[in-house]
């Protein structure tokens, strides 16, 4: 019973993983064949970093990323705090709200989104302004989806403080300003910062959104990487996405240490 | 104790059309220890939240040295508040706690580290410095948040039931401390509270509050003894509050028969409350007394036994040091000077006075809860 128990999982851990993992290997083919082994080679690694528009993309998702989930970091914890001092009523229906982008389908997202700015753009360009889709419109878009989740991730932590922390505060002298970054803000900061990581991998591996928003000056390594699979199948997108699945699985795995250390700091009280 | 300190003058507060506080007028005087006490609701922490400055009254003000602090924000006060949970900021020692305050009035470190040890010192909590805030007891937590109010050297200290947290055993204990802590530092207090043996230990003044209204203001003593009603009389301890009809001066009838009282200044034959404590009644032989009654229930309580006696449709409480035997017949005896006679106030006495008070009365009964 217990081995065959062993087995399912381990069946249903070769299904999900399997295509990673031949990815992995393939990432190191020497031959430039999908199906023979070649023998074992770094030169795809090599490649990738003297490929103009791999870095380009790159720092454009690098970018955009560290951008976007800064910016979502600070407006996402003072949207929280807002929605923690409403009553509960109004806080229901903000939190109804926050979640629409969380569940709304990515592709409708990123041609609303494409929409909207075209419909901008069009505007700026009867003002005489010429401006395309690029960064800011990639940005903007990324910080959309990003805030709920800084949202959902600050707001336990606001509830875990005890009451009248922030009353506290004030009551001891400080400013409204103060009150929150002395007292407030070190009692959420776990919250702030897994938020922080959660929409830096959002961000990073966001296809759907990004494909619509980007235009053709700017592109973020997803959407090369899909324009390059159209053109020629090289094995140099398994060794690219080989780098993007190891840092994203690394950042996952810091964001659990936090929460774990931080569950751990709240039983001992 | 000297003069006013803080004033409130036609103190009103409504949230969302329901009132909690209705036209209070309080003079708190310059180091007083006074107590705000009324059962959940009453009011009491709303009072105390519009003398922090945490919540604007609705009408009405409020006056600190002479001056209308209306529109102060808390940071202005002079005044410190120690909540009822504590509010400790988890993230920092002991000591951070402490000097929270002074940290953020910039006063210099050797002074900081000088008024932070007095203050834990006067707390019972020296070389508590470096603990971290989770590992202290409920107890420590509260003396941690009272040394972080004290330090600052407030004029006022609020405290929102501090001690509601804490077992019966080490709730005695800081009664006691918080007393002398009060006498020490020689601040006001204003204390708030549920729990009447509390405010009869600890206060100069106790303000016993009801549905909003100011019931009675007085020392523990006049509290005590000379309950302004019924209600005040109930919540100030047990009491048994029975239906009478004052006939002239000195001369009352309740229970179905004829007493002689020391009150006077009644309307001939005016519906009255006689309010008798259950320890002044003596219980003797029922030929001896002027009623008697069968009892229906002895309970021990430690100190004293307390009887239940059913008197036609009453229902009398007494405490006695000797216990009598259930099921028996017994005398009540009481002298004069054991009663009190009280005027009815007619809105939570008699429902079928159907006056506009009333009804408010009813509807905010009613309406209680979701803003506590």
């Amino acid at each position: 019973m217990k081995a065959a128990r062993r087995g399912l999982i381990g069946a249903i851990g070769l299904f999900l993983y399997a295509p990673i993992f031949v990815l992995i290997v393939f990432s190191f083919n020497a031959s430039k064949s999908q199906m023979v082994w070649g023998g074992f080679t770094l030169s795809w690694y090599g490649d990738l970093f003297r490929d103009n528009l791999v870095l380009s993309s790159l720092y454009t998702t690098l970018s955009i990323g560290v951008l976007a989930s800064a910016l979502s970091s600070v407006i996402g914890t003072a949207a929280a705090i807002g929605f923690h001092a409403m009553r509960r009523k109004p806080r229901g229906v903000c939190l109804q709200v926050n979640n629409i982008p969380v569940v709304n389908p990515d592709i409708i997202t990123g041609v609303s989104f494409r929409l909207l700015f075209v419909v901008f753009l069009s505007l700026f360009a009867a003002i005489g302004l010429d401006l395309q889709l690029g960064f800011v419109s990639l940005l903007l878009a990324h910080m959309s989806f990003c805030i709920p989740y800084v949202i959902l991730s600050v707001l336990p932590k606001l509830g875990q403080m005890g009451a009248n922390v922030y009353e506290a505060a004030l009551d001891l002298g400080a400013h409204p300003l103060a009150a929150l970054r002395k007292a407030v803000l070190p009692e959420i900061m776990p919250g702030v910062v897994s938020g922080f990581i959660i929409s830096f991998t959002l961000s990073i591996d966001d296809f759907m959104i990004s494909y619509f928003t980007s235009g053709t000056a700017v592109q973020t390594l997803p959407v090369t990487i899909y324009s390059m699979t159209r053109k020629r199948i090289s094995p140099e997108i398994n060794a690219l996405s080989t780098i993007m699945f190891l840092s994203v699985l690394l950042l996952l795995i810091l964001v659990n240490v936090l929460q774990s250390k931080d569950t751990k700091k709240h039983k001992r009280t | 104790m000297s003069g006013e300190l803080i004033r409130l003058a036609e103190l009103s507060m409504a949230y969302d059309g329901e009132t909690v506080l209705d036209n209070i007028n309080l003079n708190i005087k310059d180091r007083e220890f006074l107590t705000l006490l009324g059962p959940s609701g009453c009011g009491k922490t709303t009072t105390l939240r519009i003398i922090g400055g945490f919540e604007a009254p609705t009408a009405g003000d409020v006056y600190f040295d002479g001056v209308r602090i209306n529109n102060l924000p808390p940071y202005k006060r002079r005044v410190n508040t120690v909540f009822q949970k504590y509010a400790l900021f988890p993230h920092l020692n002991v000591y951070e706690n402490v000097a929270f305050g002074l940290r953020i009035s910039k006063v210099r470190e050797a002074e900081i580290a000088r008024r932070v040890g007095e203050s834990l010192e006067l707390v019972g909590l020296a070389g508590y410095d470096r603990r971290r805030v989770h590992q202290l007891s409920g107890g420590q937590q509260q003396r941690v948040a009272i040394a972080r109010a004290v330090v600052n050297r407030p004029q006022v200290l609020l405290l929102d039931e501090p001690l509601g947290a804490l077992d019966l055993k080490l709730r005695k204990e800081m009664q006691t401390e918080l007393k002398a802590i009060q006498q020490q530092v020689g601040i006001t207090f204003v204390y708030v509270t549920h729990d009447q043996e509390e405010a009869l230990t600890m206060s100069d003044t106790v303000v016993v509050m009801n549905k909003g209204i100011i019931m009675q203001v007085g020392t523990p003593m006049d509290i005590y003894n000379e309950p302004i009603n019924a209600f005040v009389a109930d919540f100030i301890g047990e009491s048994n509050i029975i239906t009478g009809v004052m006939h002239s001066d000195y001369h009352v009838e309740f229970a179905s028969a004829q007493w002689e009282c020391v009150d006077t200044g009644f309307d001939p034959h005016q519906n009255v409350d006689v309010v008798i404590r259950p320890e002044d009644i003596r219980l003797t032989n029922p030929e001896n007394a002027p009623i008697s009654g069968v009892v229906k229930s002895v309970t021990f309580k430690g100190v004293h036994y307390e009887s239940k006696i059913e008197q036609g449709d009453i229902e009398w409480t007494v405490h006695s040091t000797a216990a009598p035997v259930p099921g028996t017949r017994v005398g009540i005896s009481l002298t004069p000077e054991d009663l009190h006679i009280m005027d009815k106030p007619e809105e939570f006495r008699n429902p079928a006075a159907a006056s506009r008070e009333s009804d408010v009365l009813a509807e905010e009964e009613g309406t209680e809860g979701g803003v506590w």
